[in-house]
């Protein structure tokens, strides 16, 4: 699918209040989203928290117990499971390979499975994609986990899917090939497929995804990992110094930029300001005229480990708490 | 239904089996266990003992490998993937249950029914090339050639159905072999007696029970297809 085919296209996803439940246990409830067209959605959370069913449930593999979804423009009905297959691929965290047949193999049964057109062609494309061409006439039983799991990428991208969910694609990857099936997706991103990555590797998700989700049974966040980050922590201004202030509290508290400030280590400061670019000049001039040697001065960045860890906490918490 | 999808599923599986030593051991040691016996049996027996052997149908007895061979096949069939893991990224796929199910059943029919009709086809021309004339001629009759032939794929049908009915909601592919095959004994048990002759095997038993077979495999159909959850084959709850 081209850019062009893309626009003027409603949502890849859409999913409204969906949920499911084991008998009395709820896997996940009431969770909401929408995917555009060729983008790179993140869904983050502990173990347990939902993440799988929730791919599972998308990719009709089980019936949703509340809420809707459309998924690449078919409603998430039963009636609906084949065209929506059709659409999509899962990458599942295990490969779920056939070890006694060969990678070739495996291709082949998938290709007629999704009914591909010119299937050797199309091999060959997916096999020089996840560069495991000369490895196709190898038993899958005797490839690394590595390689088992590009072959299971090369599986998934063998219908031309519309959206591509990927479970923990770079699990028991080397770095190596992490990079490359980090350019794969960037790719996949440029040809408009839309991707659903579940990841625990919070780098990955931010390097990869234009939003992330974290989900802890119910959604906990959504949004670009830059807004998450604003949303969850207060702007802060972290200030090194030569040597400890002698009087802090008089330096800071007078600023009317700083809304608090506390020590970061020996000769460190962090500050909450509300516009980092308006009181950084004021603080360094503060700390100028209190004598202090400015090290460094600059923007405090929140990690979005840190934005997750405060959020699967805070779920946790509330939990704990009900 | 897609007959490319079911092909798939019938290569696939096929290509399998090859690979499997545990299945090519199922599928040899059956057959040659009924094979080697009554040739010894038959090679034993001298003239005299052509006259009861007349009233008897003792081939029927080479029945049970189109009953047992597929059990066992077929009982692997789903729980073989589901333990396995390879059977979510098959039902994240387009394939239909009904395509899933045909061509997992095509592909222990066929060489189920090939199996039983070589055994067959080789205990005849081993009995009519070695054992005594009189013999020979009692033991092999027009009618139950015919019997062998048309019940062999029926009787497969049956028991690939039960076999993949069990499969697909055990939890264990030697649990569900035993239990295909125990359901399977009754069958071998009606096609013994009238080995035997204890039930009169004459046209109208073989299509009454002809009859009763086709009814079992429809039924056996749609049992597999309603014990195949896949929300319960994938998450083991439900």
């Amino acid at each position: 699918m081209t850019t062009a085919e893309t626009l003027g296209r409603g949502p890849a996803l859409v999913v409204d209040g969906l949920g499911k439940r084991f008998g009395s246990r709820v896997a996940f409830e009431g969770v909401s989203f929408e995917i555009g067209y060729g983008e790179v959605f993140g869904f983050l959370g502990p173990n347990g928290a939902g993440k799988t069913s929730t791919v599972r449930t998308l990719g009709t593999l089980l019936a949703p117990s509340e809420g809707s979804a459309i998924v690449a423009g078919f409603p998430l009905v039963p009636d609906n499971g084949v065209e929506i297959r059709r659409r999509i691929a899962i990458m599942p965290e295990s490969p779920g390979l056939y070890t006694r047949l060969s990678v070739l193999e495996n291709l082949e049964c998938f290709a007629d499975l999704y009914e591909t057109q010119d299937p050797a062609d199309r091999i060959e494309h997916v096999l020089r994609a996840v560069n495991m061409l000369d490895r196709a006439h190898d038993v899958c039983g005797a490839l690394s986990k590595g390689l088992r799991q590009r072959v299971a990428l090369a599986r998934a991208l063998l219908s031309h899917p519309e959206i591509l969910f990927l479970d923990e694609p770079t699990s028991g990857l080397d770095p190596v090939a992490s990079r490359e099936v980090h350019e794969l997706i960037d790719g996949l991103r440029q040809s408009g497929v839309t991707i659903f990555l579940t990841t625990h590797r919070l780098n990955e998700a931010e390097r990869l995804c234009d939003r992330i989700a974290i989900l802890s049974t119910t959604l906990r966040a959504i949004g670009p990992p830059k807004q998450l980050r604003d949303e969850l922590f207060a702007k802060s201004l972290a200030v090194r110094t030569r040597a400890p202030l002698a009087e802090p509290n008089r330096v800071f508290t007078g600023l009317p930029c700083v809304d608090s400030w506390h020590s970061d280590g020996v000769a460190g400061y962090l500050l909450a300001v509300s516009d980092p670019e308006l009181a950084a000049p004021d603080v360094v001039r503060a700390l100028v005229a209190a004598g202090a040697d400015v090290l460094s001065i600059g923007e405090a960045r929140h990690s979005l480990e840190e934005v997750y860890l405060e959020l699967v906490n805070e779920s946790e918490a509330t939990q704990s708490l009900a | 239904m897609s007959k490319r999808r079911v092909r798939a599923i019938f290569r696939k599986e096929l290509r399998e089996y090859r690979h499997n030593g545990n299945i090519v051991y199922a599928m040899s040691i059956l057959p040659l266990v009924f094979l080697i016996q009554p040739l010894i049996q038959v090679f034993t027996l001298s003239s005299s003992a052509s006259v009861p052997l007349r009233h008897e149908h003792s081939l029927l007895y080479m029945l049970a490998i189109p009953v047992l061979v597929p059990a066992v096949l077929a009982a692997y069939s789903v729980v073989g993937e589901r333990l396995q893991g390879t059977l979510e990224p098959v039902l994240a796929s387009p394939i239909r249950r009904e395509e899933l199910l045909l061509g997992k059943a095509l592909s222990a029919f066929v060489p189920s029914v090939a199996v039983a009709y070589a055994v067959f086809g080789l205990f005849v021309a081993v009995v009519e090339l070695f054992a005594q004339p009189a013999v020979a001629s009692a033991l092999i009759q027009g009618p139950d050639l015919l019997a062998q032939l048309v019940f062999t794929p029926l009787l497969a049908a049956w028991s690939i159905w039960v076999g993949i009915a069990v499969s697909a909601r055990s939890s264990d592919p030697r649990t569900a072999a035993e239990i295909s095959i125990l359901l399977c004994l009754p069958t071998v048990a009606v096609t013994s007696l009238i080995a035997f002759n204890v039930i009169p095997a004459k046209p109208a038993t073989a299509i009454g029970l002809g009859a009763i077979l086709v009814i079992l495999i429809r039924l056996g159909w749609r049992v597999a297809s309603a014990n195949f959850d896949r929300e319960r084959l994938i998450t083991g709850t439900k």
